[in-house]
């Protein structure tokens, strides 16, 4: 066995292991956009569907859907449900609206975040149209009604784990969008001792 | 010091003094290093661990302002300071034991000691990337000790958010201060130190082996380590990955863990899990190979069962890798993966248990002979089977969410880790310490060390079992008059393993002052791997000609 031999043999193997490294390094990244596929594939976690069309035919049964509404404590907003729970018929289109008002004399944006409860609920659940889609601004004061469309996918029907839920709750967190550039400035950059 | 400026250069094989050991590319040198590293950081963590059970010992606070005020000069009526202080020693104690002893001590030592001694090779595969591992790890070790005198949360020194670094705590929103950026980029270089090693390791067993040493008459501490290297190659980047979106959140405004931005702190705990769930199984496989080679040993029979053995470990190294989200059952994981998370993680009890009654099995009908590593390797195995029955308690997620984040979580952790892992440390200790040094120490000592240490930390974990499902949390300086009693007894028990951390020290000193010549095999007929065919300690590059490996007999 040749030295130059045996050193090519121990190349090949670290960068083979090299390679594994990477990979998972790469792969760690990339759980974020993964996860994110997986569930609007799925619904898993309770994460809505967006559909373009409303199903033709509506189904049979009738289902509650309670509307939550959670505002971030550095968002001065009001935001709340019009009617905080409606029953409705799977298959069909429902319209509800949420009222906010911006209670600062700053223009402010937000974005929210959503999902419903029953987690397996999230595949049945098909938003037409949301505000919760895009970054929504408010100019000082303005006050808005935003609509939710969606429907309940007659489908769930079939599925044994709907059986038994009555009621579908739609939660809506707004946070304060934030600027991808501005680092959060580092507080008491002065490099405080605490001498008390 | 002075040996460096006597001509150097003239043994190019055999350098001395500073030059020898900050340079060294030798396997044994760098084995060495790290052994010291392991010691000085072990030292460190231990004393933080005697800071937390002596302000346990009673209710109150009435050991942290003193110490807070010694390091960070507060004012000693300051009990805030205090208790970040507290915060901030169990954080760093957590990471100090594992990066910084454990992994040192059994990959970074005993590893590079003897993996390659014990498959004939003559070094590892890349000496100077061996090199750069420890030097890495050293300032790694540095930068963990600075971050305790770095800003943290606002108004206070250093990260007290626990060594699982879950954010918001760890992110903007709990610690502004550079203290945890500092404690990022040690991991970094730990983790870059631990995945280059591991690649050293992984190329060495495959590529140097001794004529005739197929991996299936490979000694199982080589196994251990195999299957030690190939977790820490592929679930470290994950967390270096996870650390590294976490710097970016505090640094650069991205928002991987912040929901305002569409991030998700889960996410963080998924990915540290990952790693951290392997992790543990770093901690303990090697010393799974150290307990086999010494049961073995001194029972005078080659291991029971060496296959299974040997893939016991490859099974658990895998399971390890598919059990994470167990530690996080209370986090609203649907039922259908806390079902799939519960099965998976007791299916680890199965190759565990395979490897218990295998070593079992060795004693069974051997000529035992109670030497002192015997008397740690028995230790181990009662320790670690003690806590893997815990493990299999809390691998339930109907009973987790009644003991998560209890003392009985410490306790059953500590059993397999504090006591299991360090047991395993000790018995490979005294087990190669006259290879090593080719000094023999006294086994009296040794034993009263057991003893002492046996006694000792067993009072302080089996109590808090107890604390644990009486509903103590952890991670307070604090607790209820209700939980005095154990946590009493808990302190007085560190008292105990105190002195016999005293007297280990003392062991080591007597053995290098008493001079006694241990010969190539101290152990008899029983010793069968190859370094027990050398000089002890074994001459500066061994297996000059390799060794040629016939029949069964090494295991």
């Amino acid at each position: 066995m040749g030295a130059d031999h045996r050193e090519k043999g121990h190349g090949r193997g670290a960068l083979l292991l090299i390679g594994g490294s990477v990979a998972m390094l790469i792969l760690s990244f990339a759980s974020v956009p993964l996860y994110r596929a997986f569930c609007s594939a799925t619904g898993f976690g309770g994460t809505t569907q967006v559909a373009k069309l409303a199903p033709a035919k509506p189904g049979e049964r009738s289902i509650g859907v309670r509307f939550d509404a959670n505002v971030a404590r550095d968002l001065p907003w009001r935001f709340e449900p019009e009617t905080p729970r409606i029953v409705v018929r799977t298959g069909e289109t429902a319209t509800i609206y949420y009222k906010v008002v911006n209670l600062s004399d700053q223009e402010t944006s937000g974005v929210a975040a959503y999902n419903v409860s029953p987690d397996q609920a999230g595949a049945y659940f098909d938003k037409l149209a949301c505000f919760c889609f895009s970054e929504q601004k408010l100019a000082p004061h303005e006050s808005a009604e935003w609509p939710v469309v969606f429907f309940l996918d007659p489908a769930l029907e079939a599925d044994e784990t709907m059986r038994h839920v009555e009621e579908i709750t739609l939660s809506y967190s707004f946070f304060a969008s934030k600027k991808p550039k501005e680092a959060k400035p580092k507080e008491a950059a002065s490099g405080v001792k605490p001498k008390t | 010091m002075d040996a460096i400026s006597t001509e150097a250069g003239a043994h190019h094989d055999h350098p001395t003094g500073l030059r020898r050991f900050l340079f060294s590319t030798n396997h044994k040198d760098i084995g060495t290093l790290y052994l010291i590293l392991a010691v000085v950081g072990g030292l460190i963590g231990f004393l933080m661990s005697m800071a937390i059970r002596a302000e346990l010992a009673h209710p109150g606070i009435s050991v942290f302002p003193g110490i807070s005020a010694l390091l960070h000069g507060t004012d000693p009526t300051n009990l805030d300071a205090a208790k970040n202080l507290y915060n901030v020693f169990i954080t760093a104690h957590g990471v100090l034991m594992i990066f910084f002893f454990v992994m040192p001590a059994l990959m970074g030592g005993f590893a590079n000691w003897f993996v390659p001694i014990m498959i004939g090779a003559p070094d590892m595969a890349f000496p100077r990337l061996n090199n750069i591992s420890f030097w890495l790890l050293a300032v790694a070790l540095v930068l963990v000790v600075l971050s305790t005198f770095a800003e943290g949360a606002p108004g206070s020194l250093g990260f007290g958010g626990g060594w699982v670094f879950y954010p918001p705590l760890s992110s903007n929103t709990g610690h502004p201060g550079p203290a945890m950026d500092y404690v990022i980029l040690s991991l970094h270089l730990a983790g870059a130190s631990s995945i280059l090693g591991s690649i050293n390791f992984i190329t060495t067993i495959f590529n140097m082996r001794a004529p005739g040493m197929t991996l299936h008459k490979m000694p199982l501490f080589a196994w251990g380590m195999l299957v030690t290297a190939f977790l820490l190659v592929l679930t470290l980047p994950v967390l270096a990955g996870a650390i590294t979106m976490l710097l970016t959140d505090r640094n650069f405004g991205t928002t991987f863990y912040d929901p305002a931005g569409g991030g998700d702190p889960i996410l963080f705990q998924h990915l540290f899990w990952f790693f951290g769930h392997p992790e543990v199984y770093v901690l303990i496989l090697p010393a799974f190979g150290i307990i086999s080679h010494i049961v073995s040993t001194f029972s005078r029979k080659p291991v029971f069962g060496y296959l299974g053995m040997a893939y016991a470990m490859v099974s658990i190294g895998f399971l390890g890798c598919i059990v994470w989200a167990h530690h996080m059952y209370t986090v609203g994981l649907s039922l259908n993966a806390q079902r799939y998370f519960v099965f998976a993680t007791m299916v680890i009890a199965v190759p565990t248990g395979i490897k218990i009654f295998s070593w079992i099995a060795t004693m069974w009908g051997g000529s035992i002979s109670f030497r002192a590593p015997m008397w740690w390797a028995i230790g181990f195995i009662f320790v670690f089977t003690l806590g893997g029955v815990t493990g299999v308690v809390l691998a339930n997620a109907s009973a987790d969410r009644q003991l998560h984040e209890t003392y009985y979580v410490v306790a059953h952790f500590h059993y397999t880790m504090s006591l299991g892992a360090v047991f395993g440390v000790f018995a490979g200790f005294y087990y190669w310490f006259p290879k090593m040094t080719g000094y023999m120490y006294n086994e009296t000592l040794s034993k009263a060390h057991f003893l002492l240490l046996f006694v000792g930390i067993n009072l302080v974990f089996f109590p808090q079992h107890f604390l644990g499902l009486a509903g103590m949390p952890r991670r307070y300086i604090d607790y209820p008059d209700a939980f005095a009693l154990w946590n009493y007894w808990s302190s007085v028990g560190a008292a105990i393993a105190a002195v016999s951390v005293l007297l280990f020290f003392y062991t080591v000193a007597e053995a290098f002052l008493r001079k006694r010549e241990a010969g190539n095999n101290p152990w008899g007929v029983g010793a069968t791997t190859l370094e027990w065919t050398l000089p002890s300690p074994p001459p500066f590059h061994q297996f000059e000609t390799l060794p040629r490996i016939t029949g069964s007999g090494h295991h």
